[in-house]
């Protein structure tokens, strides 16, 4: 069986709420089936609209959307048969656990033991096998949010929406509720569209992740490609640390290129950038660079120390390289790295393919 | 350390209850010396004068009073036959007594109360027994007028004979307690206390459910509009509230009379003819229309307090879950609002129940409630005792309410704000 690659497509939607400004602009965006699709971004970049645009509570200003190869914009909501979890749970509070869950089975009139049935299996997947008389008042946070994922699951939707729906959540169960989330999807093989701005979640949980800026994607890959390739200046610092350094293209050969920073020169990846002369900026992962390097690495220089945080496992070293005194180094606890103090010129190093030379923003 | 079974002193020696009491008491004292003008206010104004009321709506002294010897004498009566001539000196002397004090004339409407009829022959014995003889009363008395030897108005007299009456509040139902003793109705076409209570009640319940039909769609828009928006509609709805009843009643009638704005615009669109239009004030429709428009702040307010809390989120889980927009707002939005409902109708309904001003100015003839009688017998006919016992009828169908409410809905689920 073929999987389908364009199950959720976004189609040159434009979305304007005002008539003056564009939140989404253009959005290309295909979603295969079975996949965990997050959507990332600042608050106000246009992700939780391209949701509700999905979820039929807004309708986009242009294009189509397409869902199994079907235009949905002139679907309503309840006909779109698409689970979705709220921010605030959005359990019906006046209802107990099991009518929570069995309100979708009976609006699409499923007949009560075999609904039964369903709920069972909803409940004892979100492990919550014996809470059923429950009213959501009386049940814990990550209870009522289990039950939410059980609600938005019971009716065997294709697709389920996941609005931040870990965002009231203390930080450890947040992330048990990551793995469970991720566990059940790899469980049932349901298509989840999932929207947040906390990154460390993103990364967790996705299979592909689409990071939104402006009302548009900025990249749309694997959680370790977005980490290790960044395509631009944005996603690069949005997402984990980054010590930056702004310079103008000298030259470019053979892969890398030479970019001037103050007085000195680094060697860099060219990503985008085409040609000499342009203004660029360079993205390094702190773990990238180490200290006492060897002579294999192409770029070396050496850094006087302003700062050291002890982290236990690793020490945060914030140092003064070029001219940019916010470059951070970790530094795995060993032995070898004691004679760090503060002051101390050190000499650091990196390979030149590490160092990504994106555009100047 | 001891044992938990032991008395816990604390370091002085003194046991810990003992202690804590002493400590607390000063608390208390206090927050008692804070509630205490209130408690105060409230005894002097609301306990006492309904005590008041109460008693005076059972209160049959006055006959009691007037008549010491005649009922002292009557105790012996078995109430069957005309009594002894030992009643008719007791009364003969209880009536001179009155005369000399000016004061047969309210033993004559007293007891015209209990039995038509004897107006008339208090005021021909009141003539007659300046002449009498000293002896044989009974002869005497009966000869003044035949009445006098109807054993029926001898009964009447005895039945005052109590200082404590409930006959007020059986005429309050339009029954009264018959010669033999028997709790009956007045006639069919004097029954006009049931016909307000019903009219009070039917008219209660209509304006109740118009302000909830008229004000839920108001109250959620109220809760639903952005924040400039529904600022402006809330002033609206407060506006009027703001406004002086009078004015607002006044209003009504400038609007609802024959040749008023309303009649002027449906003759002006054709919808009537010039000399046909309909009367729209002193009957039931002006009074349904003015108290529906006064009270629907009160219906709006519960209601609207009650949607701000309800999150948007819950109507869009209940349609992407797949209900319709209407099995949505049926099942999960209304139900939420039941608290609301609940409030706005409980205090409308009472509201209603007892309104007074409007119905007595747009109302007319058919369009008037019970708390008017109540009006008309403590300004016109002075007879305050029935208008206490209709007032206090008034608040025991009240607190049935309430207690139905509590019931039914639960009074702790009640959202007034």
């Amino acid at each position: 069986m073929s999987v389908n690659k364009e199950f959720v497509k976004f189609d040159k939607v434009d979305k304007s709420y005002d008539g003056k400004i564009l939140v989404v602009k253009d959005l290309q965006l295909d979603i295969e089936e079975g996949e965990f699709v997050t959507m990332l971004g600042p608050s106000g970049s246009g992700k939780t609209t391209c949701l509700m645009m999905l979820a039929g509570f807004e309708t986009p200003t242009h294009g189509e959307i397409y869902l199994d190869g079907k235009a949905i914009s002139s679907i309503p909501p309840h006909k779109r048969g698409i689970g979705m979890v709220f921010q605030n749970y959005a359990l019906f509070p006046h209802m107990t656990v099991y009518e929570n869950l069995a309100f979708p089975l009976r609006v699409r009139k499923i007949p009560k033991d075999e609904a039964d049935k369903k709920i069972d299996k909803a409940l004892s997947m979100v492990s919550l096998q014996g809470f059923a008389e429950r009213m959501p008042g009386q049940l814990s946070g990550g209870q009522q949010q289990r039950v939410a994922v059980a609600r938005s699951l019971v009716f065997d939707p294709q697709l389920v929406l996941m609005d931040e729906p870990l965002g009231a959540l203390d930080k450890n169960l947040r992330e048990s509720m990551q793995y469970e989330i991720k566990h059940i999807h790899e469980s049932i093989g349901v298509t989840v569209v999932y929207v947040t701005h906390d990154q460390s979640e993103a990364l967790t949980m996705s299979n592909r992740i689409a990071v939104f800026n402006d009302g548009k994607v900025q990249q749309l890959s694997s959680p370790d490609e977005l980490y290790e390739k960044p395509v631009n200046s944005f996603v690069a610092e949005f997402i984990g640390e980054n010590n930056t350094f702004a310079g103008e293209v000298m030259d470019i050969s053979g892969g890398k290129c030479k970019v001037k920073i103050v007085n000195s020169e680094i060697l860099a990846n060219p990503i985008s950038v085409k040609g000499k002369g342009e203004k660029t900026k360079i993205s390094l992962r702190p773990e990238r660079a180490l200290i006492n390097p060897s002579d294999k690495m192409d770029n070396v220089h050496s850094g006087k120390v302003e700062e050291v945080i002890y982290h236990g496992d690793h020490t945060r070293v914030r140092m003064n390289v070029l001219g940019n005194n916010q470059f951070i180094l970790k530094v795995p606890n060993s032995s070898a790295n004691m004679d760090i103090k503060l002051g101390k010129e050190i000499k650091i190093g990196w390979n030149s393919e590490d160092a990504r030379a994106l555009d100047p923003k | 350390m001891s044992s938990e079974t032991q008395k816990i002193l604390t370091t002085d020696g003194i046991p810990l209850e003992v202690s804590l009491k002493k400590a607390e008491r000063r608390n208390k004292i206090k927050a008692f010396l804070l509630v205490a003008p209130l408690l105060f206010f409230l005894i002097i104004t609301y306990v006492f004068p309904i005590g008041d009321m109460l008693m005076r709506s059972v209160d049959d002294k006055m006959v009691t009073e007037m008549l010491p010897k005649t009922y002292k004498a009557m105790e012996k009566w078995d109430g069957k036959e005309l009594p002894e001539e030992e009643v008719f000196k007791a009364f003969y002397l209880d009536f001179r007594q009155l005369v000399d004090e000016k004061r047969e004339g309210k033993l004559s409407t007293q007891l015209n109360y209990t039995k038509n009829g004897f107006k008339s022959i208090i005021k021909k014995l009141r003539r007659k027994s300046k002449n009498f003889e000293e002896g044989n009363y009974k002869e005497q008395i009966m000869a003044v007028h035949k009445r006098w030897a109807d054993v029926e108005y001898w009964k009447a007299i005895k039945r005052r004979a109590p200082a404590y009456t409930g006959q007020k509040y059986l005429k309050g139902m339009d029954m009264f307690k018959n010669e033999n003793g028997e709790i009956v109705s007045v006639e069919e076409d004097r029954r006009i206390h049931r016909i307000l209570w019903l009219r009070t009640l039917e008219i209660a319940f209509f304006v109740t459910l118009f302000c909830f039909l008229m004000a839920y769609p108001i109250a959620h828009l109220l809760a639903t509009l952005p924040m400039k928006y529904s600022n402006l509609l809330m002033i609206c709805v407060l506006l009027p509230f703001w406004t002086s009843l009078l004015v607002r009643t006044a209003s009504w009638m400038i609007l609802l009379q024959q040749q008023g704005v309303v009649n002027d615009f449906f003759v002006g669109i054709g919808l009537v003819a010039d000399d046909a239009r309909p009367e729209m004030m002193y009957n039931k429709t002006g009074t349904y229309v003015a108290m529906t428009q006064i009270l629907l702040p009160f219906m709006v307010l519960p209601l609207y307090s009650v949607m701000k809390t309800i999150s948007p989120s819950l109507m869009r889980a209940g349609k992407s879950l797949g209900g319709t927009p209407i099995v949505a707002f049926w099942k999960v939005y209304f139900p939420l609002t039941i608290p609301g409902i609940g409030a706005g109708c409980l205090l409308c309904f009472i509201l209603a129940i007892g309104y007074y001003i409007t119905p007595a100015l747009v109302g007319g003839a058919s369009g008037t409630l019970i708390s008017n009688q109540i009006a008309f017998h403590m300004k016109s006919t002075l007879d305050w005792s029935f208008a206490s016992a209709m007032g206090l009828m008034l608040l025991a169908g009240v607190l049935a309410i309430y207690w139905v409410y509590n019931k039914l809905v639960g009074i702790d689920n009640i959202k007034l704000g």
